[in-house]
């Protein structure tokens, strides 16, 4: 098991009164893949979210406990969360290009931090797409809008947009839920590919994409964490029943 | 009553609703252009009103109408974008501060346009002008009296409803994902609204612009004590002028002209004007979308 990059300590967050997250505490080794699965309304999105902190977006929201970055809590009061969002890295469910140049959107993050310089930028959009494995798709029609390609081009463009702003975490709430199978496989193939670099953390509805690409998963039910192991040991042979009911199909 | 009836009796009230509109309009179009069109010519357009304006042309009437807007849009537009950019981004919904401003909106769009005119003689000329000629021209009246800045500024207040509400629904429409996607990758929320939200309001905002012009042109109300004027021999050339604007000229030579019958002619032509202006704003408008919508595709 590699170090741990990501180490979350009695975390709830409640909407209103409304409990959604109930004193997670949870490991997530560096540069591998951790999967969260479980039930529609599980809390397993609104746990990813907290780890970028995108839930601050939100009227309402109260959240408790602590997230350790690289031993850093990123709810400490003096976290700048521009520069966390920088570090950690987000893919949606919904792919989400700017009605923008396909260029344009993957130069987005390292304008807004300052570079202007064409040589560079030309650089980083190069390298990007390619680590994204859509380089040989886009290459000859970079200035076209984004929105002109497929939804898995546009959702591996998204990638190529997280990476140019250089994460060292990239979180992905269901990636490839609305793919066709075979935009989903090269989604499945640049994981296996990235977390050679970064450490993925997926959100997934889907149990045999946990079981291809993630290296530990874990279970989220009603807001508790439920479950957390190896994926072969998951999907294998789990401690508790309700793991065992839940990727056998019993519930949810 | 039969069903068959009453669909019958429904479709028959709203054909004729439909109708009486039509009606109205080509109405109002073909009175305009018969009366106008035999009027409308070159020289009509580029002179200056001669003998009592009951000959020669619009020409001031066009070119302060012109001015007017532009500076009223210069006013309006930025103004109105950056509280439509407060109201959609930055107010929480349920603040008092968002509240009010938004009943505060409501209430100027549906404020009379005199009251506006009022409100620009007592503001903009009595208090703002007089005060500036105090402190700048020691007393001489200058800034103290009604001129083409005050009427595009009265005009502006008049016109910034509309162009809060079409932004703020533009910048509305932008999707949360969009705003997500920004954020995610670093930018502060300023960034997103300059690079992800009002890109993509630019439609909003066109719209707003060209509905507020093309309804400041044609007011006559909000510039009456504050800039218009009955006639001038020259064009207006500072902002401390006054101006000609075609819908006043309109209005006098329908009401205070020594001989009504004798400027009809002239009436109908500078009505034709008018509506030409306005429709073409229109049109530019309606182009500018479909362009920006065609790129955005």
């Amino acid at each position: 098991m590699n170090d741990i990059k990501v180490k979350v300590k009695e975390l709830s967050l409640r909407y209103g009164t409304n409990p959604a997250l109930k004193k997670i505490s949870m490991d997530i080794p560096e540069k591998m893949v951790t999967a969260f699965i479980g039930p529609s309304g599980c809390g397993k999105s609104t746990f990813l979210r907290t780890l970028n902190r995108m839930n601050d977006l939100i009227d309402n929201v109260t959240i408790e406990g602590e997230v350790l970055i690289d031993n850093i809590n990123i709810y400490d009061k003096n976290i700048d969360v521009v520069n966390l969002r920088k570090k950690v890295g987000m893919i949606f469910q919904k792919s989400n290009p700017f009605a923008k140049s396909v260029y344009d959107n993957i130069a987005f993050g390292p304008r807004i931090n300052g570079i202007s310089q064409k040589s560079i930028l030309d650089e980083i959009v190069e390298k990007s797409l390619k680590q994204a494995a859509i380089w040989d798709e886009v290459k000859d029609r970079l200035f076209n809008s984004a929105l002109s390609l497929s939804g898995g081009q546009q959702q591996r463009i998204c990638i190529a947009r997280t990476l140019a702003v250089n994460p060292e975490i990239i979180l992905m709430d269901e990636p490839a839920s609305a793919l066709d199978p075979i935009s989903t496989a090269k989604i499945e193939e640049l994981i296996h590919e990235l977390k050679k670099e970064y450490t993925i953390v997926i959100v997934t509805h889907n149990m045999q994409q946990a079981a291809r690409t993630s290296d530990l998963t874990a279970l989220f039910y009603m807001g508790d964490l439920v479950e957390m192991n190896k994926t072969e040991i998951i999907f294998s042979n789990p401690a508790r029943k309700q793991t065992e009911d839940y990727i056998s199909g019993r519930f949810g | 009553m039969n069903r068959n009836v009453k669909d019958i009796v429904v479709e028959g009230i709203t054909g004729v609703s439909v109708l009486v509109i039509i009606f109205i309009i080509v109405t109002i179009l073909a009175v305009t252009i018969v009366g106008g069109w035999p009027n409308l010519n070159l020289t009509f357009l580029s002179e200056f009103p001669k003998d009592g304006m009951t000959k020669g042309g619009i020409f001031p009437a066009i070119v302060g109408t012109a001015v007017m807007t532009i500076i009223m849009a210069v006013a309006a537009v930025p103004f109105g974008v950056i509280t439509a950019i407060y109201l959609a981004e930055y107010a929480s919904e349920k603040s008092i501060l968002a509240k009010t401003i938004r009943f505060a909106v409501k209430t100027l769009a549906v404020v009379p346009s005199i009251i506006f005119g009022l409100f620009g003689l007592g503001f903009f000329i009595g208090f703002v002008g007089k005060n500036m000629d105090g402190l700048l021209n020691g007393g001489a009246l200058k800034w103290g009296q009604p001129n083409i800045l005050w009427a595009s500024f009265t005009m502006a207040l008049l016109t910034l409803p509309v162009v809060i509400v079409s932004v703020e629904e533009a910048i509305r429409t932008i999707p949360r994902e969009m705003r997500e996607a920004s954020l995610a990758l670093g930018a502060t929320k300023w960034q997103t609204i300059r690079s992800v939200v009002l890109p993509g309001s630019v439609s909003g905002i066109l719209t707003g612009t060209i509905l507020a012009v093309s309804r400041g042109a044609g007011e006559v109300a909000p510039i009456l004590f504050t800039g218009a004027a009955y006639f001038l021999s020259d064009l207006p050339h500072s902002l401390s002028d006054q101006f000609m604007s075609l819908g006043y000229h309109i209005y006098i030579m329908s009401t205070q002209s020594s001989d009504v019958d004798a400027t009809l002619p002239i009436q109908f032509a500078t009505t034709l004007v008018l509506l030409l202006l306005t429709f073409s704003l229109n049109a530019v408008a309606v182009i500018l979308r479909y362009r920006i919508r065609k790129r955005a595709k």
